[in-house]
Formats: C-alpha cells, sequence, structure tokens
C-alpha cells in the first residue's frame, strides 16, 4: 500500500526541458511533485481548469454516511510544487506531431515531454433518461458523479434503508475507475438495512455486466460467496442502459434482450471514457473497445506512450489492464516519472509497473477486505501473514478510514 | 508494497497528525525521560505508586481504544480476525503502556517537589 519512497533531492538532474502534464489530478499532481524534486531547472507546467481538488476514494464514505461532504474536497493549488506553474484551463487539444498542446482558450503550450494524466469522463448521457440534476431524489444515487452526489446519494440511500423495497446495483461495461466501488456500496446498503431492522422489508439485486463480479477470479468467488450469504441476489450479463426517473424503472441490456427492473433505490454508475481531447487524438488505442473508449496507447510496464516515446500516460486515462485506482497512480507515477528523468539524464531505467493496485472492500461497516492484485491477477498482499487479503478485516477497515487520505495526500506531495 | 520506508511512514503520519505527531513525540520522548531520570535518582521501583500508575494505565488503554474507534468510525465489535485483537491489544497496549509510564513519573516528581517544599 505504501508506495515508493520520497524523492531524494540529492539526485537531481540539471535541464531546461519543457514538460506539461495535462491534467491536476492525483497522478498529475503526483507526477508534478516527483518530477519538480528530481529536476532542476525544468519548466514544468500543469494544466487542469478545475481549482478543486477531490480525493475521490473517500466517496463512498461519503455516500455511506460515514464521512461529510467536506472530507473529499481540498483545492488543487495547495499540492502544486513551487517551482511548477499552474494554467487553469482545460487541454482542449492534444498535438503530439507537433509536440504541443492546446487550451481551450487557443493557448499553445509546446512540450518536449508531456505526462497525460486527465483522468476520464463519466458518461452519464450514454444512459438514457439519466438526468445528474435528479441525483438523490426518487430513490436514485450516483456515488460517482461528485462529492454532493455522493452525499446525495447518502440521502437517498437513508431513505431506502428507513423504508426498504428493491435496491438495485450495478456497474458499467466499460473501464472503470475502482471496480470494487459498486460491490462496496452494494454491501453498504446491505448492513444499514440491517442495522435499522429493515432487511427484511428489503430485496437488494447486483447486476454485473458480465459474467464476474470482480475481475480477479480468486475475489470473485469471495464476493459471490459473501452476496450469497447476504442474500444479494446476482444476475450476470446486464448492462444498464436507460432509466426512468419518474417510474422508477431501470431497464438492462442482457444476451436475451432488454429486462426492465423496477427499483426504490439505485445506484447509477456511469460508462467510463476518455476525454474528448485524448479520445479525438493520436494518443489513444487504436483499435478495440479500448479504441473506442480513448483510453491511452501506453506500454503497460513503463507507461510510455507506444508511438510517441516522449509522452508518458498515467492514472485514469492509461489503457493498461488494471485498476484505475489512486494505488495503482502511487505506483505508476514513480515509473513513469523514472523513465522521463533517465531520458532527460541520457541514462536507462529499468523502472517497472507491475500493474499493483488495492481495493479495500468494505464488505460491511466496520470490516473491509484488502485485496491488493497485479496485471497477472496475482494477490499481492502487503501484509501476508497478518493482514489476509480475502477475510473481512476491522484493521483494513482502519487502514481505509484512517491511514488512506494521509498516504495519498503525502503521494501528491511527492513524500509516498 | 515492496518496500517499508520508514519516511513514509513518517510523511503518512505527519499528514494524519499534523503538528499533533511532534506533540506526541515529545510527550513520548519528556515522558520515558523523566521516567529514567526519576529511576536514576531514587534507585528504585517504588511499588505502591508503579500500582497506581498501572491503574491509571488501565484508563489510559481504555481511552486509547475509544479514541481509536471514534476515529475510525467504527467499533470493536467489529473485529473479525487475529489481526484485529492484535491491533485492539496494540492500541490497548501503547495506551496502558505510556499512560503508566507518564503517570508513574509525574507521581514520583511531584511528590519530590513537595519533599522539597517541605524541607525548604
Amino acid at each position: 500500500m505504501l508506495g515508493p519512497g520520497p524523492v531524494q533531492a540529492a539526485q537531481r538532474v540539471r535541464t531546461s526541458a519543457r514538460i506539461v502534464i495535462a491534467g491536476a489530478g492525483a497522478a498529475g499532481l503526483a507526477a508534478a511533485a516527483r518530477l519538480a524534486a528530481q529536476l532542476d531547472g525544468a519548466r514544468i507546467t500543469l494544466v487542469d481548469a478545475r481549482k478543486e481538488h477531490y480525493y475521490q476514494p473517500g466517496f463512498t464514505l461519503v455516500a455511506a454516511g460515514i464521512k461529510p461532504q467536506s472530507y473529499v474536497v481540498s483545492t488543487t493549488a495547495e499540492y502544486v510544487p513551487g517551482s511548477v506553474e499552474l494554467i487553469e484551463e482545460r487541454v482542449a487539444e492534444f498535438d503530439p506531431e507537433g509536440k504541443r498542446v492546446v487550451t481551450d482558450s487557443g493557448r499553445a503550450l509546446p512540450y518536449d515531454y508531456l505526462v497525460v494524466a486527465t483522468g476520464l469522463m463519466l458518461d452519464y448521457d450514454a444512459i438514457e433518461g439519466m438526468e445528474v440534476g435528479m441525483i438523490g431524489r426518487n430513490g436514485m444515487g450516483s456515488i460517482y458523479h461528485s462529492p454532493a452526489g455522493a452525499a446525495a446519494t447518502w440521502s437517498a440511500l437513508s431513505t431506502f434503508a428507513d423504508q426498504g423495497g428493491v435496491g438495485v446495483f450495478c456497474r458499467p461495461a466499460t473501464e472503470m475507475k475502482c471496480a470494487g466501488a459498486p460491490l462496496k456500496y452494494t454491501f453498504i446498503a446491505d448492513d444499514h438495512l440491517r442495522r435499522r431492522g429493515n432487511r427484511g422489508k428489503a430485496e437488494l439485486i447486483y447486476n454485473a455486466n458480465n459474467k464476474a463480479l470482480f475481475s480477479v477470479p480468486i475475489v470473485h468467488e469471495k464476493v459471490r460467496m459473501l452476496f450469497r450469504d447476504r442474500g444479494i441476489r446476482t444476475n450476470y450479463d446486464h448492462v444498464l442502459r436507460s432509466i426512468d426517473l419518474g417510474r422508477r424503472v431501470a431497464t438492462f441490456a442482457t444476451p436475451e434482450g432488454t429486462v426492465e427492473q423496477v427499483y426504490d433505490f439505485i445506484n447509477v454508475i456511469p460508462p467510463m471514457r476518455a476525454p474528448d481531447a485524448v479520445l479525438n487524438s493520436a494518443l489513444r488505442w487504436q483499435e478495440g473497445a479500448w479504441g473506442n473508449e480513448g483510453w491511452m496507447d501506453v506500454e503497460r510496464g513503463t507507461l510510455r506512450h507506444k508511438r510517441f516515446p516522449e509522452i508518458f500516460g498515467v492514472g485514469d486515462i492509461a489503457g493498461v489492464p488494471k485498476g484505475k485506482t489512486a494505488a495503482s497512480v502511487k505506483w505508476q507515477v514513480p515509473v513513469a516519472v523514472d523513465h522521463l528523468v533517465a531520458d532527460i539524464a541520457g541514462r536507462s531505467s529499468d523502472a517497472l509497473y507491475d500493474g499493483y493496485t488495492s481495493c479495500p472492500l468494505i464488505t460491511r461497516l466496520g470490516r473491509a477486505m484488502l485485496v491488493e492484485f497485479d496485471y497477472e491477477n496475482n494477490l499481492t498482499p502487503s501484509f501476508p501473514g497478518v493482514v489476509a487479503p480475502l477475510e473481512e478485516l476491522w484493521v483494513s477497515w482502519v487502514m481505509k478510514t484512517m491511514a488512506l487520505k494521509p498516504t495519498y495526500i503525502s503521494m501528491l506531495r511527492g513524500r509516498a | 508494497m515492496k518496500e517499508l520506508d520508514p519516511m513514509v511512514f513518517l510523511a503518512v503520519f505527519q499528514e494524519m497528525l499534523g503538528p499533533l505527531l511532534w506533540v506526541l513525540v515529545l510527550l513520548a520522548v519528556a515522558g520515558v525521560a523523566a521516567f529514567v531520570a526519576l529511576l536514576v535518582k531514587e534507585r528504585t521501583l517504588v511499588s505502591a505508586r508503579l500500582v497506581r500508575a498501572e491503574l491509571v494505565g488501565l484508563l489510559g488503554g481504555v481511552l486509547a481504544l475509544v479514541l481509536m474507534a471514534k476515529v475510525s468510525s467504527s467499533g470493536f465489535t467489529d473485529a473479525g480476525g487475529p489481526a484485529d485483537w492484535f491491533l485492539i491489544a496494540l492500541v490497548f497496549g501503547v495506551g496502558l503502556a505510556g499512560t503508566t509510564i507518564l503517570a508513574y513519573a509525574l507521581g514520583g516528581w511531584w511528590r519530590c517537589r513537595c519533599c522539597c517544599a517541605r524541607r525548604t
């Protein structure tokens, strides 16, 4: 869980390279901190229009009623290293042949090296009938939308936990941010119902998008058993296509055709894809589902772009097999930065990202499974023999609620 | 976690506790120093004072557990395996030992001060 150590100032490389970092979320800020610490004289520019910084791993806790909305909101500026320029504009265009990015005001930023950390786009429009302004109303929640959306989802869930009825949970068929969160929220709903003595009045349904609950087979099996134990009905190959917010009916695409599902509470998780600037550029995968969704075509071990070696893609935008999570960011960024700095210094780097990511999978309020794995679906426990990865433990919950945010903030500052 | 870097732990605890981290470190160092200094001065462990300090220590252990439950938004009924019992024992133990040492040192030095005051 804890990442590579802090950057050593003594190893600074002298350079006048122009480095543009597109996106000042977790990956962009962590990259800026590490580059600023390792390079002396580089002109590093961060580009991001959003002034707030969101601690996204905390959205589930806000939507669970455990933490207030303010827990996940801070400002981007407070994490930007002093030597780094922050341009508060959105990247509108990537021009990898011309080695420049263009902002939405038309400002062109030439670069020698580019780090793409734009994050991803929540494609709510792809669900017919969905209106984000309705989140929190009439039994519809969506924990991913925003801090306010997560808080509004909690009010909808709390009402559901008081009244009971049919609770529907699902995930999209695209690549997605933290694939454990839809499962966590199902467990959280179950626990709130039990604590209020209303579990008997509720039916909980989890609609998986394919034939698995989790991409790592051994974790899928464990979650399948837990769902069985908690009385959560599971459907496979169900993908949310449209929703009637007034009638509270969700329509799912299945191999047998569409299926309508009446709900009293639903957690809508939209399809996710690359932001338009990446999707419409030469940076994306050129074929297959990842091409359609626009994820960046990077080498999975180095995060270096396959066709433009001076470009790296880190965080959610990277088209790699596992984990769009903060834990992935923590391990990806030092690897990409090491390769970038090695290029500048004229040496080679053997830093390799093996796909490590982690998911403190909450299975009830007060307990979680600390699931850590890599590209090959191997479990990679940080505390082997002490914290068992597939055991529901309080210690894992304690880590999620107490240690993760400080670790994350340390990562933004390049100290973890 | 491929490597355990003490500086990473320090950064994380600094982020978690802010200035309170240094207050706690200072308190721990001062408490242990006062305890050791008292032992050197008296050249013995005063059993009656130690028992009283241990009783206060029990309270300290419980307080540490209550604090832990509060900041982690959970309770000890959530313990689900050996690692949890180990953590509970650890938190209680640290609270107990820390408070006992502090209470013993404070009690000892308070008594010395009173004795000195009486002599003058």
